[in-house]
């Protein structure tokens, strides 16, 4: 069990070693978020600007317009929730390399309550034009995706979890942005489940009691959400012929929306979608509770399964 | 740390302010030909935007407008200096046209970032500036942009960060969309707050050449800390019926209006 975030940490400084051109900014989370390392290690290309996002993402985009690759951290609530006016004119309309690093995303910080979990980052980058947007599933590719996005000359929302979380990818797996990954290639699969982030571990473990009771699905990992790998959606449909969508996040605007808006118009099948319902979180000792409560573990997930599978068989 | 100090030759005040009427125009043909833009603000800046451009920055400097809404006066001056075409000009907000109603920095060679939405500017150009320190990094701002926190934030990271190569100007104005900024949110005595955030401060007349080459000239000898040059200046210089009257802060001149406002401008 390892973070995502300390993924993030780890690969920022390695990438630090080798890009001289990397810089990073926080609003007064450089612990939290990971960059302390990065921050003792490079301290010239380390800024701390305060509590004060909207100068993280602004004088961020100077730096890059200046010729220098930013990765600015914040908590996803402040950052891009606070910032995305900054984040479209000064990031992206400028079609500048400005990376927002939104830690703490989903239900993470949940002891801190509904302030302090974000539901909303995914839904809020990817209607920013020009805004790449990568969420990944654990604490290897929080790592690859890092290195990915360091170099790939835009503006890049990178969605990190605070929470320990399984192993579920290994060292030397593919990882590329824009590339949908199969975790689980059943023999005769009944349904796809398509997912992003930590929460994929449920999908595995309800997949596991699923092929129990004979269902057997495959499990597709959405690391970045935008741009979208539709051939991977629709091939994952065409295959199973239902879906079910699982991400740590609302459900509009999010995962589910951009895999039906990619299905309706290309494959329509029926889906099922696990995330939040248009709701606000609360405060928990443990995400895990909130988790539960929200409808978000795999006995939830094997319900979803079971009602897209009836609908499929209708 | 050592900043270059190498003042571009600046012209004669008979030929800087030559061109200034001539941007002056410009910015109310563009405006009353697109029927749209601001041209208050436009008027205000057109002494500050023609000093940097005719005698302040260097080919290596950079300036970052944040109140984008005044960019007639902009492109009107990029124009006199040759780095767009002058017949550009007439296509100002036009479809397909580079000249945006506000400026795009991906639309049009010189823009260094877009701009609009306002207090966005200066932490931009601190950033810029934290980075390339052998370059002197200009940034216009607004006064009404001053209600914006965004602003507040890039002042704190200047002076932190001893940009001593980041030169403010305030386009002191006093005029805001909707009244004065007295009226709208108070500014109090905006010197003392920049001296109180550890800047170095310089009041000017803002429509006053000497007084705009002397300010630049000082914040360059300065050591330390970033410069504002506080720039009071006329809302709508220039055009009698437009000056200090809020109503002209974005509106277009109909034909008679137009025709008074060319008239006064050609005398």
């Amino acid at each position: 069990m390892k973070s995502i975030r300390d993924g993030f940490g780890e690969a920022l400084v390695e990438i630090g070693e080798k890009n001289h051109d990397v810089v990073v900014l926080t609003a007064d989370l450089a612990d939290s978020t990971r960059v302390k390392k990065f921050a003792e290690k490079f301290p010239d290309r380390f800024f701390q600007v305060g509590v004060a996002e909207q100068g993280l993402v602004t004088i961020a985009a100077g730096m890059a317009e200046a010729g220098k690759i930013p990765f600015t951290t914040s908590y996803a609530v402040f950052s891009p929730g606070r910032t995305w006016e900054q984040i479209k004119v000064t990031a992206a309309l400028n079609d500048l390399p400005v990376k927002i690093i939104g830690a703490h995303a989903g239900f993470g910080a949940g002891m801190y309550g509904a302030t302090h979990e974000s539901l909303e980052d995914i839904a809020l980058m990817r209607v920013i034009s020009n805004m790449i947007v990568v969420s990944p599933v654990d604490f290897e590719e929080a790592k690859k995706a890092t290195k990915a996005i360091t170099g790939n000359k835009k503006p890049t929302y990178l969605r990190l979890a605070r929470q320990d979380s399984p192993e579920i990818t290994k060292p030397d797996d593919k990882f590329e942005i824009g590339k949908a990954n199969i975790l689980i290639e059943s023999k005769n699969p009944q349904v796809a489940i398509i997912g992003t982030g930590p929460i994929l571990a449920e999908a595995i473990d309800a997949a596991h009691g699923l092929e129990k009771n004979g269902i057997e699905v495959n499990i597709i990992n959405c690391h970045t959400i935008k741009p979208i790998d539709e051939q991977a959606i629709i091939r994952a449909a065409r295959t199973c012929g239902a879906v079910v969508t699982v991400e740590e996040h609302q459900i509009a605007g999010g995962l589910g929306g951009v895999v039906a808006e990619v299905l309706s118009g290309s494959f329509p099948v029926p889906i099922e979608f696990i995330g939040v319902h248009d709701s606000f979180g609360e405060s928990a000792r443990d995400y895990k509770e909130l988790w539960k409560k929200f409808g978000l573990t795999s006995p939830s997930i094997v319900e979803a399964v079971k009602k897209v599978l009836a609908k499929k068989l209708e | 740390m050592e900043v270059r100090i190498n003042m571009t030759k600046r012209l004669q005040n008979d030929e800087l302010q030559k061109i200034a009427r001539e941007v002056r125009r410009d910015i109310i043909k563009m405006i009353y030909e697109a029927g749209s833009g601001h041209p208050g603000g436009s008027l205000s800046a057109t002494e500050i935007l023609v000093a940097l451009y005719f005698g302040i920055m260097d080919a290596s400097d950079k300036f970052y407008l944040s109140n984008g809404h005044v960019c007639p006066a902009l492109y009107s001056v990029m124009a006199e200096k040759g780095l767009i075409e002058k017949k550009l000009l007439s296509t100002y907000v036009d479809l397909g046209s580079p000249l945006q109603g506000h400026p795009e920095r991906t639309k049009l060679k010189g823009i260094e970032s877009t701009s609009g939405p306002l207090g966005l500017g200066l932490a931009q150009a601190a950033g810029f500036a934290a980075i390339k320190r052998d370059v002197f990094i200009y940034c216009m701002t607004s006064d009404a942009e001053h209600d914006e926190g965004n602003h507040w934030e890039a002042l704190n990271f200047a002076a932190k960060y001893n940009l001593e190569n980041l030169i403010q100007f305030v386009d002191r104005n006093r005029i805001q969309i909707e009244g004065t900024t007295e009226e709208i949110m108070p500014l109090g005595n905006l010197a003392e707050k920049y001296i109180a955030s550890d800047w170095n401060v310089i009041e000017i007349n803002g429509n006053n050449f000497d007084e705009i080459f002397d300010a630049v000239k000082a914040a360059k000898e300065n050591r330390g800390k970033p410069t504002v040059i506080i720039a009071n200046t006329t809302f709508g210089k220039g055009v009698s019926f437009m000056e200090m009257n809020p109503d002209w802060h974005a509106k277009a001149p109909n034909e008679e209006e137009y025709k008074k406002a060319m008239e006064e401008l050609s005398r």
